[in-house]
């Protein structure tokens, strides 16, 4: 019988031939994740388990990124008892400050994650990992600790939806606004419990960073995994980079949908999702005269090489706006490296921007560039929940890199047309 | 009747940063995040609530961030269970892994008022209201995730299960 690539992933670390919406299933899991709000909870859990070790070295990675460079004695507790695990567990995929990168950026660039695995992860956007034709799945502390004891997990097969996107993307229009108009169609429990699957001409010519954004919001609608048929532009991306081997999966033409949507995006503004939830997304054009305090630029969403090299291309020649703070973030110090050596950090620090080590920071309200009460942020993360940067009574605006840089010169949400020709 | 209570309202979209904020999660500590419960949907919360008391909110409860502790500070600020409409997917395991009771239920979710008084008799899947002399019906929980709650979260299950296999 036809399955989709989800289902196919899902049979395959099953052990099964055939796996159906709704089945619930035992699963072998490739990579188990956690990250420095979640490992702490996960370790404890896991020590009542009474296992000793973790079921693989390789295979338990461990990222503190959330509260990192420690922010505070608390934060630094936390991330200390993560480290004293690692060395414990003697794990090969522990990332310490300096080394380290948001952990969604940093593990399809490591080469840890490849097409066709299947990836939990105590972080709700392990989804990203869907870019490159995985099955990744964000899960609670509890789940981790169970799969870092016993290499297994369990799911509830989902039902899968299909979205097509035709036509060509627009100048300044890219992964991030494809994904915001999707969610503001379907709303943020649209894919419930469900497996989006992105695909269509617009998808095939997308990058692979454009491909990661998309599926790390597929959380944003509430679904499972989002997931992206694997392709020449996927292979070039794991090609001399996957640790280990990998296998191209690929939907049945006939495998069965419960919803299928198309797209016509030839003609897409980007997009900019309004306070206080993700699926408020209105084109650019629609959002004038809001005045801003802050934009960031970064995160597991938007902090990768090509939206710094999108957000530098609309900065070039510029200043930020006297009334904003611009705080942007490389996803990893791989990424760093990278926009240190093309002359992009000289170009953000020249527009007067502050330029920062990876950390998930700002995004979840931690630290780094936390608002204050009335005041409003436009950022490239993922979220803009009530409270979500900083006091409940701020405000964030979610956009891609190139809204967010015009932005910060014009001081209000822009788009990328009035300031860079 | 299993689970007795004040009802809380709440409504749609009831997100992880509005259960627990993040400015709380550099601590896993139960006692403290329950502190901080439902703030910044309801700064009063915390002081109003009792033990026993439920949760009763609207669609896609939890949804967000993957964050236990937001299970976690509302099992230790002492409510009891926690109806709606429907959960978010990552909320939902969690509440089941750690032993939070959560309960999937449109017409109560739609019909009770905050200060009811409701009792949730899990085995039968009933949800009373003893205010207005309602009753609902809950989803049915999959017989797998029973199992995990018949052995106390998933932890014990997982435990039990590497009992056997070693035996």
């Amino acid at each position: 019988m036809s399955m989709t690539i989800t289902e196919k992933i899902l049979a395959a670390h099953a052990g099964v031939d055939q796996v159906e919406p709704g089945q619930l299933i035992n699963v072998k899991v490739d990579l188990a994740l956690g990250n420095d709000i979640t490992a702490p909870v996960a370790i404890r859990e896991f020590e009542k388990t009474g296992v000793e070790t973790v079921w693989d070295r390789d295979r338990v990675v461990l990222v503190p990124d959330h509260f990192v460079p420690n922010k505070d004695i608390k934060s630094a507790e936390q991330a200390l008892l993560i480290r004293q695990f690692a060395r414990k567990h003697n794990l090969t995929h522990y990332y310490e400050v300096g080394r380290m990168g948001i952990e969604h950026c940093l593990l399809p660039e490591q080469g840890l994650v490849g097409p066709g695995d299947l990836v939990i992860g105590a972080d709700s956007h392990t989804c990203t990992y869907g870019g490159l034709g995985a099955f990744s799945t964000g899960v609670g502390s509890t789940d981790l600790a169970a799969a870092m004891a016993t290499g297994e997990t369990w799911l509830k097969v989902p039902e899968s939806i299909k979205f097509v996107y035709y036509g060509d993307l627009p100048r300044w229009v890219g992964g991030k606004d494809l994904i915001l108009y999707t969610i503001g169609r379907i709303g943020v429990d649209g894919a419930l419990y469900m497996a989006m699957e992105f695909t269509g001409p617009a998808i095939e010519k997308l990058s692979m960073d454009g491909r990661f954004t998309m599926a790390n919001m597929a959380i944003e609608a509430g679904a499972k995994n989002g997931i992206v048929p694997p392709d020449e532009t996927t292979r070039r991306y794991v090609e001399g980079r996957a640790k280990r081997p990998y296998k191209f999966y690929q939907s049945d033409p006939d495998a069965r949908y419960a919803r299928v949507y198309e797209f016509d995006v030839s003609k897409l503004e980007p997009q900019v999702a309004f306070p206080h939830l993700p699926e408020n997304a209105r084109p650019v054009s629609e959002a004038a005269d809001i005045t801003i305090d802050q934009v960031v630029i970064g995160s597991c969403t938007n902090g990768r090489l090509e939206d710094l090299r999108e957000a530098a291309s609309v900065l070039k020649g510029h200043k930020v706006h006297p009334n904003v703070r611009l705080i942007i973030i490389p996803g990893t110090q791989e990424i760093y490296r990278q926009i240190l050596k093309e002359g992009l950090v000289e170009l953000f620090i020249e527009a007067g921007a502050a330029v920062s080590t990876p950390t998930c920071g700002p995004c979840l309200g931690g630290y780094m560039g936390i608002l204050a009460k009335g005041e409003r942020a436009l950022a490239t993360t993922n979220r803009n929940f009530v409270g979500r940067m900083g006091h409940p009574e701020s405000e964030v605006y979610l956009a891609g890199p190139a809204v967010a840089a015009a932005s910060a010169v014009l001081g209000r949400i822009a788009a990328p047309w009035e300031v860079a020709s | 009747m299993k689970y007795r209570g004040k009802a809380w309202k709440f409504g749609n979209d009831v997100d992880t940063d509005a259960i627990i904020p993040a400015r709380y999660l550099n601590t896993s500590d139960p006692r403290e995040l329950a502190g901080h419960c439902m703030e910044d949907a309801d700064p009063e919360f915390v002081q109003k609530v009792r033990p026993g008391d439920i949760i009763v909110a609207g669609k896609n409860f939890g949804c967000g961030s993957s964050r236990e502790h937001a299970p976690i500070s509302i099992k230790e600020a002492g409510v009891s269970c926690v109806i709606a409409r429907s959960f978010a997917r990552i909320f939902y395991r969690n509440a089941f892994n750690i032993g939070l009771p959560i309960f999937e239920s449109p017409e109560a979710a739609e019909a009770i008022q905050e200060g009811d008084e409701v009792a949730v008799d899990p085995e039968r899947g009933v949800i009373k209201n003893l205010t207005r002399n309602e009753e609902y019906k809950a989803t049915r929980v999959p017989e797998f995730m029973q199992q995990i709650i018949d052995a106390g979260g998933l932890i014990n299950y997982v435990s039990n299960k590497l009992k056997s296999t070693r035996r």
